[in-house]
């Protein structure tokens, strides 16, 4: 592997171009308009985000990054604004203008919670680990689920049955007889 | 010069390079030709059902049909309607068709061809697949075509609705098999044609002797139901609700013209042989002969030729699901949307449940005596 001549550089540039992917993709959820287009834009991010898991050896979690963000959740996205709004109107013209302050306190807030982020991550002391920690990691992923993490895992699921039971309800109540 | 240049790029570190540059060709090359030509099986098939002769004018049988129109397809203007969603609209070809070239990556088409021998191949294929769903959705809703809009909409509740029963039922699979390496999958059903996952479910002899009892003595009905489901998945009659000609034009590409509607039909077939190829592998034995351990062995592991033979195996399996296909769509009428999704939530659903239910009680049964 390493006797691949630039190999140092390949695995930069592909480091690099995923982030890109990452960073566009969630840029063009945040800044458009057409809310189709972020969904997109969240597609994208997930990619980018799949593509990064999979370059740190972890295939699984890359796989289910794509079938679980873009399979489902985009297109469960798009499916409810395609019921809602076939048309969707011309963005609103606004006659005053936005308040300074707003977008300010966003900016703060946002800033913040990088800065934060970013203090975190560099001063804190990582330790590395001495070797791969899982291999198949599919495997110790099912086993930890329901061994170490069992109670939580069956809590979600619970979570599951109560979202399915409510939305029963929400859409038999219009069909019973008066 | 030529031999040192040849030697060059096939030996290591640059022969990892040049296999995979000669894979993605290969790949990009067959999904081209396959769908050309499966264009002309599909129009002499309808042909030969309804008794008529199909193609024949250009080239012999009409061989020569696929390439002539390629070269129309090519020659078309592109154009996109007023008041579509340029970006999606040119983005959704592109989506649509991405993903089966990614997922005949990880397809072991025999003994050792196969671009990415991945340990999750069988997760990859359906991750990959999950995309589908969205690029034609998102074809349909930036057209602002009605009839395209609600064909999306038809896509996205029948993959959805089928997308189910279809994953239950690869898990009775894996299961059984305890892995989701394809190529793995495969080599567990060597031997005789009673050891393909369809068959070892009921009952199992790779242990020797008389055997025993298999993981899944639904099997068959399970392959029945991946089966239906491979055919909603890729919205073939009688499930093609999303692209019913003779209600919603051509369904999300109504308005596509020109190579845009030829890489959505492109993409169409490819899925096809994504959806056949993994049937193949799961339940009939992928590369394998199944013509017993000792000569169905023998041919396939004799050197390149034993490849060839293998490779030989797999696409006849895979091409007798396909022509089944072609032959189901000229056979069997239309469904009506509702039946579409009974049959997946009342019938397939149950019925895979009860089958995982099964697998599971079958596969423990044995450890408790």
């Amino acid at each position: 592997m390493n006797s691949f001549p630039f190999s140092d550089w390949i695995v930069a540039a592909i480091f690099v171009s995923f982030i890109a992917i990452t960073v566009t993709g969630a840029l063009i959820a945040a800044l458009t308009k057409r809310i189709i287009r972020s969904v997109c834009g969240l597609a994208i991010c997930s990619l980018g985000l799949a593509g990064l898991f999979y370059f740190l050896n972890s295939p699984f979690l890359a796989l289910m990054e794509i079938l679980i963000y873009i399979g489902a959740v985009c297109v469960t996205v798009i499916f409810g604004v395609m019921l809602t709004e076939p048309d969707e109107p011309k963005p609103e013209q606004h006659t005053r203008p936005y308040p300074v302050i707003s977008p300010l306190i966003a900016i703060a807030i946002a800033g913040g919670v990088f800065l934060g982020i970013a203090w975190l991550s560099l001063s804190a002391n990582w330790q590395a680990p001495a070797s791969i920690v899982s291999e198949g990691s599919v495997k110790d992923i099912g086993i930890r689920l329901l061994t170490t993490y069992s109670v939580p895992f069956e809590l979600i699921s619970l979570v599951l049955l109560v979202a399915i039971l409510g939305a029963l309800v929400i859409a038999r109540s219009g069909r019973t007889k008066e | 010069m030529i031999e040192s240049i040849f030697k060059f790029f096939t030996t290591e570190p640059y022969w990892t390079l040049t296999r995979s540059i000669l894979y993605l060709v290969g790949i990009c090359i067959f999904v081209a030709a396959n769908a050309a030509y499966l264009v002309w099986v599909e129009r002499k098939g309808a042909g030969r059902f309804q008794r008529r002769p199909g193609p024949t004018e250009s080239g012999p049988w009409g061989l020569l049909q696929p390439p002539a129109d390629g070269i129309k397809l090519l020659a078309k203007q592109l154009m996109a309607p007023p008041g579509s969603d340029k970006i999606l609209f040119w983005a959704a070809p592109l989506m649509v068709i991405a993903p089966p070239l990614v997922c005949l990556a990880a397809i072991p088409f025999g003994n050792n061809v196969l671009a990415r021998d991945l340990n999750i191949g069988l997760l990859m294929v359906f991750s990959f697949g999950s995309i589908n769903v969205m690029a034609l959705m998102l074809g349909g809703w930036a057209s602002r075509n009605k009839y395209a809009i609600i064909s999306a909409a038809r896509v996205v509740s029948q993959n959805v609705a089928y997308e189910i029963p279809m994953l239950l039922v690869v898990i009775t699979i894996i299961m059984v098999t305890g892995t989701m390496n394809l190529q793995e999958i495969i080599v567990q059903q060597a031997g005789g044609f009673w050891n393909w996952n369809i068959l070892r479910g009921i009952w199992d002899f790779s242990g020797g002797g008389w055997g025993h009892i298999g993981g899944n003595l639904l099997a068959p009905v399970t392959f029945l139901i991946f089966y239906i489901c491979m055919l909603a998945e890729t919205n073939r009659a009688p499930f093609d609700m999303a692209e019913a000609e003779s209600e919603l034009v051509a369904g999300a590409f109504t308005e596509y013209g020109g190579m845009g509607f030829g890489v959505f039909f492109m993409a169409e077939y490819a899925n096809i042989v994504v959806g056949c190829a993994l049937a193949t592998i799961l339940f009939l034995g992928g590369w394998q002969s199944g013509l017993g351990s000792g000569f169905g062995t023998l041919l396939t592991s004799w050197g390149v030729i034993g490849t060839v033979i293998g490779v030989g195996f797999f696409f006849a399996k895979m091409y007798f699901l396909i022509f089944s296909v072609v032959w189901i769509r000229w056979t069997f009428p239309r469904t009506q949307f509702y039946g579409l999704l009974n049959l997946s939530w009342k019938i397939l659903i149950p019925i895979s449940l009860f089958t995982l239910l099964l697998t599971s009680v079958l596969l423990k049964l044995p450890r408790l005596f």
